[in-house]
Parts: structure tokens; C-alpha cells; sequence
């Protein structure tokens, strides 16, 4: 019941494009961030009254460690016809992800004494830099889009992230590290460049949390 | 205190420079007065002067260099920096290279294609365009590179020096001057053209939506904010007709290579019908043989396939025009990345993005010289 779709054209990349970033914001933090190297297998079946479900095979890569692949299998499930429902997924790692368990702590020790809270923009800038000491928050940024793209695609839609335009901590009185993003978000159907109001919570042990998110106003 | 001694206390009646910081400044000057020791400020903030310092070293970096051996093929420039360098080109090789004004963008840029020819009259051509959407800078720096590459094999005699032999090569490598300008001044990311058509109420056009083959249909907007905004009519941009007019006039190019960026992909028409091209089978069979190439420099993955089963459904796009013209290779690159880093592609990577995508532009050229139509 479930038909071959070639990899390389588009249906089969968009659903690709949501399991990643789901998998980044269930998964990522400032010391990694998952790419896709390869969509190995996908297939889809349409199910009657319910929607479209995708079944793909991935190979993905860490960005910070190129050499470490992990296979996975993911299901994305888009709702028949529903603009406000996200599509349901679920993905399944296969081995071991890099442990980021040490450079989590430094970035949380480092990011918690600071003495004015952090503030940073255009991340990258026009040229594609990146200062070294601002990775990790380009990867959060990553963790929070990975959140935001999830939520909001669908078959007629991929989403990347474009940049960072702006992102500020906010001290908190619990554990969690507070960062409020304005991301863009590339269109890839509509080439759009959508400005996304995204407050990301964070924590070593408890991952990542988005308690909102909104599509930031026109005009910027 | 943390006072910093830039000319230190070393004799009566000298004076003693300080460099104070600033939660000590207050300090500092009530002691001073106290003691009734006259002072006066030379320099009222450091940092700024610091921070003057640096852009002044950023400019300076970016003075024009003098010849095309000298210039940062590993940077990204301006507009100007660009021209300058085809100027530089054109006159280090005046027995290869000119530059043709093929028209005038919306706010009056010129509209440069630069000519490679070995000789003869109007001889075949492979047509190639950089930067026809301004916010894929890997493209225009792509364009910048291959020029000079062209320059380099005839003068070693290799690589394309046999495609001069027999064919000539045009290149536009700003193709959207005032998009180009605009994401230098205003907007990274900026995509379309900049013209302001009666009753619009956005500006621009998208060049790649504004060419007549399938135009206004599914796979463009009818809507002057979208960033797929076909325009008012077929060819209403000028830096869309000038290509048009050149084409038509030129009347022999064979290949026609329109380079965008970013997802790693090589297209063929057609972008607004599903009906296949009937050449589909060669340019699927020639584009294996490109993507091949280009993967074996450094192992970047590109898929393949028509538009429209590849990556979308876009009608008014510039290779179906130019195909339903006869120009049987009509190809579209998207080059690095795959959204990593996306349209802000780092520095470094412009120079190995430009060497793959060569060697798939080299398949495609060498494929039309060897299968004249």
C-alpha cells in the first residue's frame, strides 16, 4: 500500500526536511547540530480520511564532527487538508548520537555567569561568518527553528533556517537558560524569508523547551 | 583603580598620560582635583577610537587590487569591486575578452555580458548568468571565478581551450545589478529586481518568474509582494528583455546555464508543464555525466531531474523560454549548500563551489560542441 518515491525529487525531500528538524529540536543543543547527508529510502501511503505518511530511511551527519554519521527511520504524517494541525512525527536513531554532555555544561556554566545577558545579531552575517564564540547559540538557533518548522510545514512547504537576526538572553530565576530569537525562515516553495519570534527554553539535562512561538509582523 | 600609565611619572614638571577606565574615572578626577593636579583629556573614549581602528583595517583590506592576480577570488565583493575586475580582465586580455553593455537594469545599471572568442563571426555559443537572484552571492563570486578560469586555460592551453576553438562563451555575471546593490546596502536577503510597476504595490519582480514560456501560470504569483511575483507582463524587467533581445539576436548559442544557489540540484525544463521535453532522456544522460563531475572534486551530492519533478512547479522560468527557443541544453544550477548555512554561504567556500560547479559546466559545454544541432 505504501508507493516508492524516488529520493532525489521534492515529496519525498520536504517530508525528509520536517523529520530533521524535529530530530534538531528534540535532540540539539548547543554543542551539536544534525544534518541530512543522504535520504537513503521513502515511501508514502495515502490513508483514507486520515492523510498523507511518509516512511524514510536517513543518513544524518554532525555538523561539528562530519566523520560521525547515524542512520535513522522516520514517519511524517501530514493531516489531511489541516492548516493548524503539525504533522506527526516520529523518529527512530539508530546507534549512538555524539555525546555533547561536557561542552553542554561549559556553554550552561559560561552562559549563566555572564554578567550582562547575552545579546547578538545576524547570525551568520552577509559573508556567512560566524565568531566561534557564538556556535552554540547558532545551533539553539537551530533547536528553536527545528521547533517552529515542525509545527508549520506541510507537503507544499521546506523550510530552512536563513538567519539569526536577533537573539537576547533573559535571566531566569530557575535553571533554565533563556534565549529570545528572531530567526528567518527560508520558504523554499514560496522563497520566502519569514522574520519568527521564538523563545527558547534550555537546560543540559532537560533539553529544550519552546514555550512560544510566533510569525513576527510584516515589514522588517 | 587599574590605571594604565601610557607615559609614566618619571619626573618633576613632565607630564604623565593615563588611560583610565571608566568606573575609575570618576575617582580619578575628584583625587586629581583634590590635590589641585591640572589635567586635560586627550582622548575622551579608547574604544571608539579602537573600534574606528578596525573598520579602517577592514576597509583597507578591501582596497581594489590592481590586476586579476591579485584579487581575493575568496571574498565577497561589491558591485564595484566586480566591475572593476572585468574591466581589469577585459585589459589584461584584450585578444580574448570584451565586455558588451547588453542594456540597463530598472535604476540604470549597466547590464554587463562578458565575451570570450578566440575569433571568427558569430560563431556557436554557450550562454552562462550569475546572480540573477541577488541574495545567492556564491553565484556572482562563482561568476567572478570562472571568468578568470576561462582566461587561465586559453592562456595554458588546456581545460576550455579547446571549447574556444570552435565556440564562444558569453557571461553576465551580475545579472541583477540593482537587486545586487541592494543586499549590499539594505537587505541580505533580497531577491527579485527592483522595479516599481504602475498599480504594484510592492517593488520588484522575480527575474526567473518574468521570461515568456508558460507565463502567469501555476508556479508564480500574480501578487507584486510575493518574492515569485511574475510581473506585469512577459519580459517587463529589462535585465530579463536584454537577455531576451541578445539571444534572439545572437541567434546561435547552443547552451544556455542559468546559476542559482542554494540546494545542491541540476535542472532541466520544464518548470511550468509536467509534459516531459522531448530532449529529456540526453540532458537526464548529460546532467548524471555533470553531477558526476562536480561530485568528484569533493564529494558534494546534487540530485538531478527536471524542475518540476525535482524541486517545483515555477512557470515563466528562464531555461524553459530559452529551450522552447531551441537551445536544446538549457540547464538550471542550484549551487552549495543544502541549507546550512543557506544563502549566507561562508567565504571559504566560494572558490571549491566554483572549481566543482566547472568541471559539471565543462561536461555540458564540451557535450554541445561534440553534438552540434
Amino acid at each position: 500500500r505504501a508507493m516508492e518515491l524516488p529520493p532525489g525529487r521534492f515529496p519525498a525531500a520536504r517530508a525528509a526536511a520536517v523529520a530533521v528538524a524535529y530530530l534538531r529540536y528534540l535532540r540539539g543543543g548547543p554543542g551539536s547540530g544534525l544534518q541530512l547527508r543522504e535520504l537513503r529510502r521513502a515511501r508514502r501511503q495515502d490513508i483514507d480520511d486520515v492523510g498523507h505518511k511518509y516512511y524514510l530511511e536517513l543518513e544524518l551527519e554532525d555538523v561539528l564532527d562530519k566523520d560521525r554519521t547515524v542512520n535513522c527511520t522516520a514517519e511524517v504524517l501530514y493531516h489531511l487538508g489541516s492548516k493548524t494541525s503539525a504533522p506527526d512525527v516520529q523518529v527512530t536513531v539508530q546507534g549512538e548520537l555524539r555525546s555533547t554532555e561536557e561542552a553542554d555544561k561549559e556553554f550552561y556554566n559560561r552562559i549563566r555567569s555572564l554578567e550582562k545577558e547575552l545579546v547578538a545579531e545576524n547570525i551568520p552575517d552577509s559573508h556567512g561568518n560566524v565568531p566561534p564564540e557564538l556556535e552554540p547559540i547558532h545551533l539553539l538557533a537551530w533547536v528553536a527553528s527545528g521547533y517552529v518548522i515542525w509545527q508549520n510545514s506541510t507537503e507544499n512547504t521546506k523550510f530552512h533556517l536563513a538567519q539569526v537576526k536577533h537573539v537576547k538572553q533573559v535571566k531566569r530565576s530557575d535553571e533554565d537558560l533563556q534565549f529570545d530569537f528572531v530567526v528567518l525562515l527560508h520558504e523554499m516553495v514560496s522563497q520566502e524569508v519569514l522574520p519568527w519570534e521564538v523563545t527558547l527554553l534550555w537546560h543540559p539535562q532537560r533539553g529544550a523547551r519552546v514555550p512560544q512561538s510566533r510569525a513576527a509582523g510584516a515589514g522588517s | 583603580i587599574q590605571l594604565d600609565f601610557w607615559l609614566a611619572p618619571h619626573r618633576l614638571g613632565r607630564p604623565v598620560d593615563i588611560r583610565v577606565p571608566f568606573r575609575s574615572l570618576q575617582a580619578v578626577k575628584a583625587h586629581l582635583e583634590a590635590s589641585g593636579v591640572s589635567y586635560s583629556i586627550m582622548i575622551e573614549d579608547v574604544q571608539a577610537l579602537l573600534d574606528e581602528e578596525q573598520r579602517e583595517m577592514l576597509r583597507s583590506s578591501r582596497q581594489r587590487s590592481l590586476d586579476t592576480t591579485t584579487f581575493n577570488y575568496e571574498a565577497y565583493h561589491t558591485i564595484d569591486e566586480i566591475y572593476n575586475f572585468m574591466d581589469m580582465l577585459v585589459a589584461e586580455n584584450p585578444n580574448l575578452v570584451s565586455k558588451l553593455e547588453i542594456g540597463r537594469s530598472t535604476e540604470n545599471r549597466p547590464l554587463y555580458v562578458l565575451k570570450f572568442s578566440t575569433g571568427g563571426t558569430n560563431r556557436p555559443a554557450i550562454w552562462i548568468d550569475t546572480g540573477i537572484h541577488s541574495r545567492e552571492w556564491v553565484t556572482q563570486a562563482s561568476g567572478v571565478w570562472f571568468a578568470k578560469k576561462i582566461v587561465q586555460d586559453h592562456a595554458n592551453n588546456e581545460g576550455v581551450a579547446s571549447i574556444l576553438e570552435t565556440m564562444d562563451i558569453f557571461l553576465e555575471i551580475v545579472t541583477n545589478p540593482d537587486g545586487f546593490a541592494y543586499t549590499h546596502t539594505t537587505n541580505r536577503m533580497w531577491r527579485k529586481t527592483r522595479s516599481k510597476h504602475a498599480g504594484a504595490i510592492c517593488v520588484g519582480v522575480d527575474p526567473n518568474r518574468n521570461w515568456d514560456a508558460g507565463f502567469g501560470d501555476a508556479g508564480a504569483s500574480g501578487n507584486s509582494c510575493s518574492e515569485t511575483y511574475h510581473g506585469p507582463y512577459p519580459n517587463s524587467e529589462p535585465e530579463v528583455k536584454s537577455i531576451v533581445d541578445f539571444v534572439k539576436s545572437h541567434g546561435n548559442i547552443k547552451a544556455f546555464i542559468s546559476i542559482h544557489s542554494y540546494s545542491q540540484l541540476l535542472l532541466y525544463p520544464y518548470g511550468y508543464t509536467t509534459t516531459p521535453a522531448p530532449d529529456e532522456q540526453e540532458l537526464h544522460e548529460v546532467s548524471a555525466k555533470a553531477v558526476a563531475a562536480l561530485s568528484s572534486l569533493y564529494g558534494t551530492q546534487f540530485e538531478y531531474g527536471s524542475i518540476i519533478t525535482t524541486i517545483y512547479r515555477a512557470s515563466g522560468s528562464t531555461v524553459d523560454w530559452t529551450y522552447n527557443q531551441g537551445i536544446k541544453y538549457s540547464f538550471t544550477f542550484e549551487l552549495r549548500d543544502t541549507g546550512r548555512y543557506g544563502f549566507l554561504l561562508p567565504a571559504k567556500q566560494i572558490v571549491p563551489t566554483a572549481q566543482e560547479t566547472w568541471l559539471a559546466l565543462k561536461v555540458i559545454m564540451e557535450h554541445a560542441r561534440d553534438n552540434i544541432y
